[in-house]
């Protein structure tokens, strides 16, 4: 890996139109104090529709700050970011928040769901900050919908705490999905989950990810990463490695894998 | 049109905002209810102490109604015996020519009555009471507005006799005859026989004392016969019109400055008492009271509001993390604000409806138990809800302003 393969696109730009995601020189510097911390320093970048990139870097190598970048949550200091074409720099904190609201889904390690809530009131949640605000029935099928489209129509009606952390994820996931993003941004989804739960959630992601939906997720697992059809690599806030995954792991078959061997436990 | 959906989505959004506050507050049903009752409190015991204060106020301008309409009542000077007040009507300066005086020379007096009241007992029916035994005029009755239950008034003629006839208050006849029709009967005061001829009407107690409770004499067959005095207590006159009252008080007392020869700069020898001033001076005390207990019960509702603010800012707080999330997924800064703005003014209006309720029904109980009238005014009820209303929003604006300015990335990370 060489800082000159930041510069050739590994994911491959499609013929003809722009990158959903194009990051030129991209510069982030907080300042604490007397101290000033470049937290992200100069990183180009471009994801196009239907990219499923892993960010990995150990812990201070800017990747969050990335993705708080790329989330809408913070802006550049320098450099830019183009997200659809809309230049992120340039735009206020209301279109920032309208941007979040369309265009982006969160998926956070702690699930991040408000407790005492249930979990279709909360995949509801999204919906209640559109620009045009949506009718309560409709508000109501659209997050059955996005619990059913990760599994978890039976339990529209649960809480957080009496889900497991895998359908809490899950919970999470369907109301990233709910306002059809453009992009969803996941950092650190497996973090909390045992192995056999994480491997499920990146099923779903490959799921979504094959029916064109753009995932860009954190981890510091190579396991995890290796289910991405891109691996980039950060350290000291610039991207030193960036890799196309011609073989990603199938999730299905690794389920598969799994269950014939608790079954042969069982039986041993 | 296009402003008409313009506003029908101003509308739309404002109805979300309402139901994500509603949905907050359901959230946390114990801090919410927790948080309402300062502001329940408080409006209640506004709602409730300025009902009492009213109702007090009602009830002490009846009483002074019922002392008689447009009375002036003079008293004897207090007599001294070597530093000792022996208290108004011991000292012996009024006379009866003082009272036919007033009556014969002073304009607009509609109505004189001497009167020599005294304690005595009682004795009839084989049953033993003691009360008051006022001597007074056949026109005493009209100076009170007093009407007769059964039987009749002793006349003129009866006075000039000094009979021995006697008319009894409702409460004296109760104590003596039960239920018995006193009219008629026998009744010994001081071991003197009376002829009961008349039975008084119930008029209820008037600053704690019982008017039922005595019995009215000729005034000459009180100083004749029971007290012996040859002075009056008292003398109590009707003015023809309310507005003559302070006229007449005038002329009485230089009057009987003048008949009991008073140098000037020479202390009255006598004390008048006019009902207005008394009526006048219950309205101002009661007025201040019902102020007072508005101002006891407003602190509360001001501790209400401030325990409003405090449990905003702390669920600002709490709820850091819900706002990041919340922010994340796309909601405007406006609309955090106004989100944590109705919580608390959802709680303030909750808590005044209810706090109303609670007083209005306080104000009933003090009625049942207290056997008095709470009167609980529309006034008082605007302003307590208003005030509650205000309350959430001032207390609410700091908290909301504090949550909208969070930073979704550090309120993300909030543990």
């Amino acid at each position: 890996m060489s800082a000159a393969a930041v510069r050739t696109d590994a994911g491959g730009m499609p013929a003809g139109g722009a990158p959903l995601v194009r990051l030129r020189a991209l510069a982030k510097t907080y300042h604490s104090g007397e101290v000033e911390v470049r937290a992200v320093r100069g990183v180009t970048l471009d994801i196009e529709v239907g990219g499923f990139v892993a960010v990995m870097g150990a812990s201070g190598s800017g990747k969050s700050t990335l993705m708080n970048l790329l989330g809408c949550l913070d802006r550049p200091s320098g450099g830019e970011y183009l997200l659809d074409g809309a230049n992120v720099a340039e735009l206020g904190r209301k279109q920032l928040a309208r941007l979040r609201n369309r265009k982006l889904g969160f998926v956070f390690q702690s699930f991040n769901l408000l407790a005492r809530t249930s979990a279709l009131e909360n995949v509801e949640l999204p919906m209640l900050y559109s620009a045009t605000p949506i009718p309560t029935r409709e508000r109501r099928r659209r997050a059955g919908a996005a619990l059913a489209r990760v599994g978890l129509s039976q339990r529209s009606g649960h809480y957080p705490s009496q889900l497991s952390g895998g359908q809490q994820q899950r919970v999470a996931i369907a109301r990233a999905l709910v306002n059809q993003p453009e992009i969803l941004l996941a950092d650190e989804p497996t973090g909390n989950l045992d192995t056999r739960t994480s491997i499920e959630i990146m099923g779903l992601f490959q799921e979504l990810n094959r029916t064109g939906l753009t995932i860009i997720m954190v981890t510091h697992e190579l396991d995890i990463a290796a289910y991405c059809k891109r691996i980039v690599v950060m350290r000291d806030g610039q991207v030193i490695g960036d890799n196309r995954n011609d073989s990603p792991r199938s999730a299905e078959a690794e389920l598969a894998t799994l269950g014939r061997a608790e079954q042969q436990a069982q039986l041993a | 049109m296009n402003l008409l959906t313009a506003f029908k989505l101003t509308l739309m959004r404002s109805r979300q905002t309402l139901f994500i506050s509603l949905r907050a507050l359901r959230r946390n049903k114990m801090r919410s209810s927790l948080t309402a009752l300062g502001i329940i409190i408080g409006v209640a015991s506004v709602v409730a102490l300025v009902a009492v204060g009213n109702g007090a106020k009602v009830q002490i301008q009846g009483q002074v109604a019922a002392l008689g309409q447009n009375l002036l009542t003079i008293f004897a000077g207090s007599s001294r015996t070597g530093g000792v007040s022996s208290g108004l009507g011991s000292a012996s300066t009024i006379t009866l020519a003082d009272a036919a005086a007033i009556a014969r020379e002073v304009s607009d007096v509609a109505a004189v009555s001497p009167e020599d009241t005294s304690t005595a007992q009682a004795i009839a029916n084989g049953r033993n009471w003691s009360t008051t035994v006022a001597g007074e005029s056949p026109q005493y009755l009209s100076i009170r507005d007093w009407k007769l239950a059964s039987g009749s008034m002793f006349t003129e003629r009866e006075v000039r006799g000094a009979d021995k006839v006697a008319v009894i208050g409702s409460k004296t006849a109760l104590e003596l005859f039960g239920p018995l029709d006193p009219v008629g009967q026998m009744v010994r005061i001081k071991n003197i026989p009376f002829v009961i001829i008349g039975l008084l009407t119930s008029k209820g107690a008037s600053f704690g004392m019982d008017q039922d409770d005595r019995i009215l004499i000729p005034y000459t067959t009180a100083m004749k016969r029971v007290t012996g005095d040859r002075y009056l207590r008292s003398v109590s006159i009707e003015v023809s019109a309310a507005d003559r009252m302070s006229g007449a008080e005038d002329q009485i007392k230089s009057l009987l400055r003048q008949r009991h020869d008073l140098q000037p700069g020479q202390d009255d020898d006598f004390n008048i008492f006019n009902q207005k001033d008394i009526a006048q001076t219950a309205g101002q005390i009661t007025t201040i009271v019902t102020y007072l207990l508005g101002a006891i019960a407003s602190i509360s509702l001001l501790v209400g509001g401030i325990g409003i603010m405090n449990i905003m800012l702390v669920s600002v707080t709490e709820r850091t993390r819900e706002v990041g999330i919340r922010i994340a997924v796309g909601a405007q800064a406006s609309a955090i604000q106004l989100q944590f703005l109705i919580e608390a003014m959802m709680l303030s209006v909750l808590g005044g409806l209810i706090g109303v309720l609670i007083g209005v029904g306080a104000a009933h109980l003090v009625g049942v138990f207290a056997n008095f009238q709470a009167i609980v005014s529309v006034g008082s009820i605007v302003l307590a809800f208003g005030v509650s209303l205000a309350i959430g929003i001032f207390f609410g604006i700091y908290p909301a302003r504090k949550a909208a300015a969070l930073d979704p990335i550090d309120a993300l990370r909030y543990e």
